[in-house]
Parts: C-alpha cells; structure tokens; sequence
C-alpha cells in the first residue's frame, strides 16, 4: 500500500513537471519566440492562449458528454466523475477564453463584446449552461439521483450548443474565420506556437481533470466511510 | 426502457396524463390565472421602460411579446412537478404500469396547451398596448407561436423534472430554462420581427431553426426525460 502511495506521488510529480515545463515552453513561444504580426502587433501574441483554451475547452466539454451519456447507460459512478471533473475543467478554460476574448477584440475590432458574433456568444451561453450545472449538483444532495438529475442536464445543454451557434452565426458574425485550415491565414512560425500551445493545454487539461477526478473519488470513500461509521456508533448505542 | 410490462400503450398513457393534468388546473384555474396575470404584467411594465413608438413596437415587439413569454414560463412551468409533492402523488403515477416517459410527456403537452391559453389572451392584449395590427399575418403568427410554444414547453417541462429534485428549485428553474431556450428566443424573436416588419415575410431560416430544437429536444426528452422519475 505504502509502495503503491509513494509510487502515484512520484507520477504524479513527474506529470505536474512535464506539463509545467510544457508550459513554459508554450509561454516562450508565445510571447517571444513566434513573430510579431504586422497589422496586429504584439497583441496578437494573446491568440496562442485564447484560441487553444477555446479549443481544449470543447474537448473537455465532450469528456463531460461522454461521462453524462456513459452514466445514464451504464450507472457506474465512475462516468459521473468523469463528468463533473471535465465540466469543471472545461469552465476555466470557458473563462480564460471568454477573458482573453475581449481584450483582443477591443484593439483589434475596436469594440469589447458583440453579441451578434456567433462563437464569443456561444462561448458565453456555454459558460451560463455548465455553470447552472455546477448549481445544480450543489443543490442535491443523494450521489446516484445527483448523477442521474445533472446527466440529464448536461446531455441537454451539450445538445444546445450547435443550435446556439448557427443561430448567431445566422444573426450575424465578425469573429475571424478559423485562420489555420486556410493557406496563407497563419505564417508556419506561428502555427508551430499554436499547435504547441494547444497540446500543452491539452496536457493540462488531462492532468487537471485527473486530479479532480481523484478527489471526487476520495469525497465518494469518504461519505461511504462516514456512513459507515454512523452505523457503527448507533450500533454501539444500542 | 423499462423492465415492467407495458399494459398500457403510450399514446393512451399519455392522454390519461394530459387529461389529468387538465382536470387539475380546471378545477381551480391558479396556474392559469396567476400566469396570464404575470405575463400581462412584463408587457406593460416593457412599456414603461423603453416608451416604445409605433415604429419602435414593431422593431422591438416581437423581443417584448418572447421575453414575456418565457419569464411567465419559466414560472407556470415550476408547479407541474412541485405540486404532484404535496400528497406525494408522483410517487404513485410512477408506479403505474407505464413508460415514464409517458408522464413527462402528458405533462409536456398539458404545458403547452396552457401556454397557449396564455397566449390567446397576451396576443391581442399585445397588439392593442403596442399598436401592432396583428389580423393580417395571424396564419403564420399561429404557427411562428405554435413552434415556439412547443420548444419551451418541452425543455420547460424536463428542467422542472429537474429543478424539483433540488433545493431552491423556485430560482434554479429559471437559471437553468432562460440559458438552455437562447437558440429557440433568437430563432421566434427573428421569425416574428419578419413578419412584424413591412414586408411581413416568414423567414423560413428561422423556422427551420424552430423545427429542429423541437425535434432535436423532443427526442432527447424521449431518450432520457424517462430517467429523471425513477426512483
């Protein structure tokens, strides 16, 4: 047992090391390394880290639909916690994202918000949905009706967001197109950056949602140990 | 979906749910009242808000008359699962020899069919307050409301299965209703300003966005809406 500890510590610290040391590199090549963009200028260097936390914040928010479907068919726990692990994970890259948004838009459309822009809308109703999702498990109090109630909600919301973003997109929208697919759109320097800025926060997002997901499982044997205890003190009583 | 026999066929379970929930509401009508009453109340205070022109009520209108609608909603929605609470009856119709679904989706269409009570009354009310003739294009009105009124009652009516397993279930409905229906307000509010504005056009984008959230919620109610009343 104590191997076993020691062993998942030192894992886990080399894991934490590897993504910190990724990173930094990412950091690096962001703010120095790639070039600086001509009409754009420096600010531009914000596009790493506000399109790859977009991006790595669908992903999670799949992990979280995976989770909701997989705990409706299977009902094992575990998929719950696959669940509320990717939510949770998916909101602060939703945040970052949502923050580094705007403070590329003002200098670069001139203005903070547009609400008629399909993916900064969508990004934010996103946001607003998984919230009411963290809300909503916070209110309910039994783990299996917790995990069926907030599966339900999540498939509901993930099923949303298609829907709430043609219909801005319909509306109207001034987000740059994805730049990358486009020949032309990005310099080979700066998709490099991109790309490994992408996998770096990818690499987070997986050990973040790990360690969530181990203190979820830690709460679950918890609660049980305390349940269990309970039973045994009324039985003492007695 | 469920081990039990089925002695019942759906569509008669259904029907008894709807009836049921009808029979409930018409005896004492609170629901009905309390939310034409609410809804009549948005449109008028919107009024005082903006002072809205002629021209002003058509552009902005058709936001007033949604907005109206889905805050009285997301409050008539709440009660058709948090009422059932009192004598615990819930427990009981689960226990019918039924699909599950069949409860969520009787009170499904009893939810709609009282929003659209609702709106036979907010309707000319609206027209009246805002000066916005509506006899003209009152056809494809119908079917803009009719479309609109099912994707709220829809997703409405799962959320308050939802929202009632959990505490603060009053303020939760809303929180969680307002964000889900941001696709179906922008698609109903831009069908309804076509046909609002001079041209009095359908924009049949909008409608296909409509058509889709419904099928798209409906069935996703179908598939899992069953879940949320087991015990």
């Amino acid at each position: 047992m104590a191997s076993r500890i020691r062993e998942s510590i030192f894992g886990q610290a080399l894991a934490s090391v590897s993504v910190s040391v990724l990173i930094g590199f990412a950091i690096y090549g962001a703010l120095i390394w790639a070039p600086t963009e001509k009409t754009m200028g420096f600010l531009q260097r914000i596009f790493y880290f506000h399109a790859a936390s977009g991006e790595v914040m669908i992903l999670a928010f799949c992990a979280a639909f995976i989770g909701n479907v997989g705990y409706l068919i299977r009902r094992k726990i575990e998929w719950d916690w696959l669940a509320i692990s990717s939510v949770e994970v998916g909101l602060i890259f939703n945040t970052i994202s949502l923050v580094t948004g705007p403070i590329w838009a003002k200098p670069a459309w001139g203005i903070w918000w547009d609400w008629g822009d399909a993916r900064l809308t969508s990004t934010f109703v996103l946001w607003v949905l998984y919230i009411g999702y963290v809300i909503l498990r916070r209110m309910i109090e039994n783990p299996e009706r917790r995990a069926v109630v907030s599966s339900v909600f999540g498939v509901f919301a993930f099923l949303d967001v298609p829907l709430v973003y043609f219909s801005i997109w319909w509306w109207r929208t001034q987000h740059p197109p994805p730049l990358i697919t486009k020949p032309g759109g990005l310099a080979p320097d700066m998709l490099k950056v991109f790309f490994f800025t992408m996998a770096a926060l990818t690499a987070l997002m997986a050990i973040f949602i790990r360690q969530r997901y181990k203190l979820e499982a830690v709460r679950h044997t918890v609660a049980e140990m305390q349940i269990e205890a309970d039973y045994r003190n009324e039985g003492g009583a007695k | 979906m469920n081990s039990r026999a089925k002695s019942v066929s759906l569509t008669r379970a259904i029907a008894s749910v709807f009836a049921k929930e009808l029979r409930v509401e018409f005896r004492s009508f609170e629901l009905l009242t309390s939310t034409i009453v609410f809804a009549l109340i948005v449109v008028f205070v919107f009024s005082f808000a903006f002072n809205p022109s002629a021209a002003d009520s058509r552009r902005f209108g058709a936001g007033f008359l949604w907005i109206a609608l889905l805050f009285a909603s997301s409050l008539m929605l709440q009660p058709s699962f948090t009422r059932e609470r009192a004598n615990d009856s819930l427990a009981a119709l689960v226990l019918a020899p039924i699909d599950p679904f069949a409860i969520i989706a009787g009170k499904l269409f009893a939810n709609f069919f009282f929003l659209i009570l609702v709106e036979l009354i907010l309707l000319p009310a609206f027209s009246v307050l805002y000066n916005v003739p509506l006899l003209g294009i009152i056809g494809p009105l119908a079917g803009v409301m009719l479309l609109g009124t099912f994707g709220i009652a829809t997703v409405g009516t799962v959320f308050a299965a939802i929202a009632s397993q959990a505490r603060m279930r009053e303020l939760l409905l809303p929180l969680l209703l307002l964000p889900a229906l941001v696709p179906l307000l922008i698609a109903s509010v831009g069908a309804t300003m076509g046909l609002l504005s001079d041209s009095r056009e359908l924009p049949s984008a909008w409608v296909a966005v409509m058509v889709c959230f419904d099928i798209m919620f409906f069935t996703a109610a179908w598939l899992f809406g069953g879940y949320l009343l087991e015990e």
